[in-house]
């Protein structure tokens, strides 16, 4: 009679992450929730050098050299290119346990903890492991169910537990954790340049313009120069710092969550047992190590399936879900239709209802072993951001 | 108890799902990928201790070659910083071409070492490289099972 439409919906996994990171681009991009700071980084960099290309270059291309603006803008695409690989790429963000995998490390703990008494508080959840002769704690994170790997963290701004946890940082709107350490380090550490690059060279234009013309005139034609010069300045003795810190933290092979804890400050005789004790072995590793992949499948594609008794993080308001219990059986090509309005005449007349977990075994997707050929490769493209 | 099946398609439609291990991660080596090599007992009566320790012997190697440190990996953090990490778009890191083998691995070893033992291997990068899920099915005869392969792709996604 009237014609149905069975549709089904297909969203990618990271519409249903739990966390609370912002996604654009279909996926691809992953940043924290509060972007302002971000934002405001931006439109610095991007605001200081345009003032820089517009009001010193061309006297000093002129007078100097042209190699100078040239060198100013290769020094400017880097600084963007890595304070946004920075921003927009997963910071190596381990995702939460699913059930069963939760349950069996329950279990494991419960049979580690033995009897506890009634009224009495059950011992707090921490493994221990041995590495490198040194014993490290590792804490249960009953956020993620999880027991964080070694220096793991959860960052409460994000709310994920993060691989190699730095810090959270506001300035690039993400949190920098193994994935992007390099990019954030990189960043800063070109900022630095760029910051002194632009701060000497005002100093240049201005002297040089001055003996010319006169202080007073210099400053009347060019404004923008001391806007410039005060940005930088206070830059400068920030960024600089920043970058002096990190370089020091990258040669001992730390992180700044475990140099702001004191983790392997040294007393108790706990040292550092990531550390090569060698520093160019420890920037090598830090720096020239290998790109990790995402582990955090965001642009897989995820179809709705009804029977799944809906985990908490997952159902949001997907009305259509409860709809398409059977929409499973059009699984082929057939061009996927969107539709928003939940066909609830559907129904009834497609006779099965929601109650069709013991129908045919042909509906569901079939489970792990086709699927991690499908999936990887998502997986493995994805981290190519 | 040992049940036998012929491939994975068997395995997926007259099996049910009976049970999850879990191989953890191994981390006396630091924070390099390395799972543990002790044969969990669930397993005792379902698969050959030596066969389970080669595939995760196999995967360590795997996951040791894929997170060396030496000539080739500088070479491409070099290079890759040179043209601002945008080589990456056109080619594969290192890392990507061995998971690749690893999931093939894993397929492999699937089809002909577990699931004639009604054994599945989850990829670890599914799960977060954080455990080897390995599910344990269960021949319920001829009744449907779809209870069991829900649950599996329910907490798969």
């Amino acid at each position: 009679m009237s014609a149905v439409m069975i549709t089904r919906k297909v969203s990618r996994k990271w519409e249903k992450l739990p966390g609370k990171n912002t996604f654009c681009c279909d996926g691809r991009v992953m940043m924290a929730r509060q972007k302002g700071v971000f934002y405001l980084t931006l439109f610095l960099i991007i605001g200081t050098c345009s003032l820089f290309f517009a009001f010193e270059c061309p006297y000093l291309a002129v007078h100097l050299s042209p190699a100078i603006p040239v060198f100013a803008v290769l020094l400017f695409v880097f600084v963007v290119a890595m304070l946004l690989r920075t921003s927009f790429s997963d910071p190596g963000v381990l995702p939460r346990a699913l059930p069963e995998e939760a349950n069996f490390i329950e279990m494991e703990i419960e049979a580690a903890n033995g009897n506890v008494m009634a009224g009495q508080r059950p011992p707090p959840r921490i493994k221990n492991v041995q590495i490198n002769n040194q014993i490290v704690k590792l804490k249960y994170c009953y956020t993620c169910k999880i027991f964080r790997p070694p220096r793991a963290s959860h960052c409460s701004i994000c709310d994920n537990c993060v691989d190699r946890f730095d810090h959270h940082c506001p300035w690039v709107g993400n949190c920098v954790g193994k994935r992007n350490y390099r990019y954030f380090y990189l960043f800063t550490l070109s900022l630095s340049l760029l910051t002194i690059y632009i701060f000497a060279f005002d100093i240049v234009h201005v002297v040089l313009r001055s003996v010319d013309s006169g202080f007073l005139s210099t400053i009347k034609e060019t404004p923008g120069t001391v806007l410039e010069v005060l940005v930088c300045f206070f830059t400068l003795w920030s960024v600089v710092g920043l970058t002096g810190f990190h370089t020091y933290l990258i040669s001992l092979n730390q992180t700044t969550n475990e140099d702001i804890k004191g983790s392997w400050s040294g007393k108790n005789r706990v040292q550092n047992p990531y550390s090569h004790k060698n520093i160019i072995k420890n920037c090598c590793e830090v720096l020239c190590g290998p790109n990790y992949p995402s582990v955090l499948d965001r642009r897989g594609l995820m179809l709705e399936d009804s029977t799944s008794p809906a985990p908490p993080a997952a159902s949001a308001a997907s009305t259509h879900k409860s709809s398409n219990p059977v929409s499973q059986t059009t699984k082929s090509s057939a061009p996927l239709i969107l539709n928003e309005h939940t066909p609830d005449e559907a129904k009834p007349s497609i006779g099965a209802g929601p109650q069709k977990s013991t129908s045919s075994p042909k509906e569901e997707k079939p489970p792990s072993p086709t699927s991690p050929n499908a999936v990887a490769p998502a997986v493995i493209k994805e981290s190519a951001h | 108890m040992a049940t036998e099946f012929h491939n994975l398609q068997e395995l997926r439609h007259s099996a049910s799902l009976a049970n999850k291990v879990f191989i953890q991660r191994d981390y006396t080596d630091g924070t390099v990928c390395k799972f543990q090599t002790k044969f969990p007992s669930e397993l005792d009566s379902r698969i050959e201790r030596t066969l389970f320790e080669d595939t995760v012997k196999t995967l360590n190697n795997y996951y040791a070659e894929a997170e060396k440190i030496g000539g080739q990996s500088y070479l491409e953090g070099c290079l890759a910083c040179l043209t601002v990490y945008l080589i990456f778009l056109c080619i594969e890191t290192r890392y990507e071409k061995v998971l690749k083998k690893i999931s093939r691995y894993i397929q492999e070893q699937n089809e002909k070492v577990y699931a004639p033992r009604g054994l599945l291997i989850t990829d670890p990068i599914e799960r977060g490289m954080r455990v080897i899920e390995i599910s344990v099915y269960e021949d319920r005869g001829s009744s449907a099972s779809s209870s069991g392969s829900s649950t599996t792709s329910s907490s798969g996604r």
